[in-house]
């Protein structure tokens, strides 16, 4: 399922924060804790957590990144970075 | 800035929180990191626990560890655990086993965002008994397949490392196995009851490597939270938090309601604050000046010339603090054998520190020879007098234990 999921990321459409998913801001971005798995992990970069908590209000992942004004040359990494978040749960398309 | 290096300056909210509900406990294990026993009256009422509660709520812990003691004896535990997941602040409970008989297996087992942890110290009944007490490996085994025939998602085993046990590591994982569980190992501290027995129950140097290369090999599936992070100075950091998470990360509240910079440090060098203060949990976390020292940068003191220090950090506070070492000197178990050199080099009259809070319920062994005997009202360092233990008790003995090894409760002083 986590593989379907990572293979179906797609930068182009729209995803949200999951709604099992809380997120805890710390100095170097935020905690993240999935109630469904009960899993910790990390957002290590503040602009991360604004990347994340700002893809409700975009049409595409793309969009977000754009509005949190992430440095062009880090896009490649950030969108690694979501593709593991679709992956393990933290972020889902939205319809 | 790497993760671990974010985590020493401390973090907003604890991520791994102990909270200790209880001193009462049914067993008397030997080693008891928290030296319980006996019900402390000033424990946390239901209403003070819900509060602390809705605290960890606001402040986003998302789960705690809960202990004692045996927290199953507190009559309102069943409760407690049901308003904390109840308000998004998942458990885990470590508990011998005494009280999860078919029914509150069957409970649990319906009950998201709980964990059981069963403590076993040994894989066979001959070596869990002889540290935790005649019958306690039976109550273990029995509370395991209660759980498993209620069907309740993988519990967790969690076993002390002691000299005795490390050989069974494979038995242990077989155990695991049978009941569907997951197998936690955590390291052996001289902290509470465990200081009466560190020097005869904790690993050997060879025992602590057969350990670390057992974790290679197979630790993958087995916990260890930050027990073994002194161990890393052998070659590669193995999973787990490789530092030391005190004050940082990890906290504990005792059944007062007294927080501590860890669970095996249960003492007032170690005392933040009190969740009863004005501020509450919130304000001793983040303002007390306690856990603000522990997230200065540390200097490795005697160990910054070693070259393993940045995989090792120096080791345990709480070992090097309660067998008499400097705090910024080598780990008791420096697997370099430099704490063995510190440990030997200890001055006859060196000071080994003890906890002052103490719910043993009868006198204990105590293997660093006798203790001064305390002659008149008891006094705190500070010179403030303590408070007798109960209104009624005005007897000049009030708080002095019957036997000089059994070290009294420590009580808090109004405006102290």
């Amino acid at each position: 399922m986590s593989a379907q999921a990572d293979a179906g990321f797609d930068p182009d459409r729209a995803y949200r924060c999951s709604p099992r998913v809380a997120l805890r801001p710390e100095p170097f971005g935020a905690l993240v804790y999935h109630f469904g798995t009960r899993r910790l992990s990390f957002l290590k970069t503040p602009q991360l957590v604004a990347v994340v908590s700002g893809l409700e209000q975009h049409d595409s992942v793309h969009a977000a990144i754009d509005a949190a004004a992430v440095d062009e040359a880090q896009r490649p990494a950030y969108l690694r970075a979501l593709a593991g978040l679709a992956t393990n749960g933290t972020i889902e398309e939205r319809q | 800035m790497k993760l671990v290096d974010h985590f020493q300056y401390g973090l907003n909210s604890p991520i791994c929180l102990t909270w200790e509900l209880t001193y009462a406990c049914n067993l008397a294990c030997v080693h008891c990191l928290s030296s319980s026993g006996r019900r402390d009256p000033r424990e946390l009422t239901t209403a003070e626990a819900k509060g602390v509660i809705d605290e960890l709520q606001r402040m986003q812990v998302f789960y705690v560890n809960i202990g004692g003691g045996e927290p199953t004896v507190r009559p309102d535990f069943w409760e407690l655990l049901d308003y904390a997941v109840g308000h998004d602040v998942g458990v885990k409970f470590s508990t011998n086993g005494i009280k999860l008989d078919e029914k509150r297996a069957q409970q649990l087992a319906a009950t998201d965002y709980v964990d059981v942890q069963i403590s076993l110290d040994g894989a066979t009944a001959e070596i869990n008994d002889h540290v935790r007490g005649p019958g306690s490996y039976a109550t273990a085994i029995r509370a395991l397949e209660n759980l498993a025939a209620a069907g309740f998602g993988q519990p967790k085993i969690s076993v002390v490392m002691t000299r005795q046990n490390v050989d069974q590591l494979d038995e242990f994982a077989t155990i695991a196995d049978r009941f569907g569980a997951q197998l936690r190992i955590t390291r052996l501290r001289p902290s509470g009851r465990g200081a009466d027995v560190w020097d005869e129950l904790h690993p050997t140097a060879a025992q602590q490597r057969q350990l670390y290369d057992w974790l290679v090999a197979h630790g993958d599936n087995v916990l260890t939270g930050d027990s073994f992070f002194h161990l890393s100075a052998y070659g590669e950091a193995l999973p787990g938090l490789n530092l030391c998470g005190a004050g940082r990360v990890v906290c504990l509240i005792d059944p007062v309601g007294d927080v501590y910079a860890c669970p095996f440090a249960i003492h007032e060098n170690f005392l933040a604050g009190n969740v009863r203060s004005p501020g509450g949990f919130q304000q001793v976390w983040r303002q007390s000046e306690l856990f603000t020292q522990l997230r200065q940068p540390q200097t490795g003191g005697a160990c910054r010339s070693c070259g393993f220090y940045d995989s090792c950090q120096g080791g345990c506070m709480a070992a090097k603090f309660f067998t008499g070492l400097p705090l910024d000197g080598p780990d008791p178990e420096c697997v370099r054998g430099f704490g063995e050199q510190a440990l030997a080099a200890r001055e006859a009259d060196t000071l080994v520190p003890r906890s002052d809070v103490d719910h043993s319920r009868s006198a204990r062994r105590n293997s660093r020879g006798p203790v001064p005997v305390q002659i008149g009202m008891p006094g705190r360092a500070d010179g403030q007098q303590v408070r007798p233990d109960r209104a009624c008790e005005t007897s000049p003995l009030a708080g002095i234990p019957e036997d000089a090894s059994d070290s009294r409760l420590r009580v808090p002083v109004a405006g102290g």
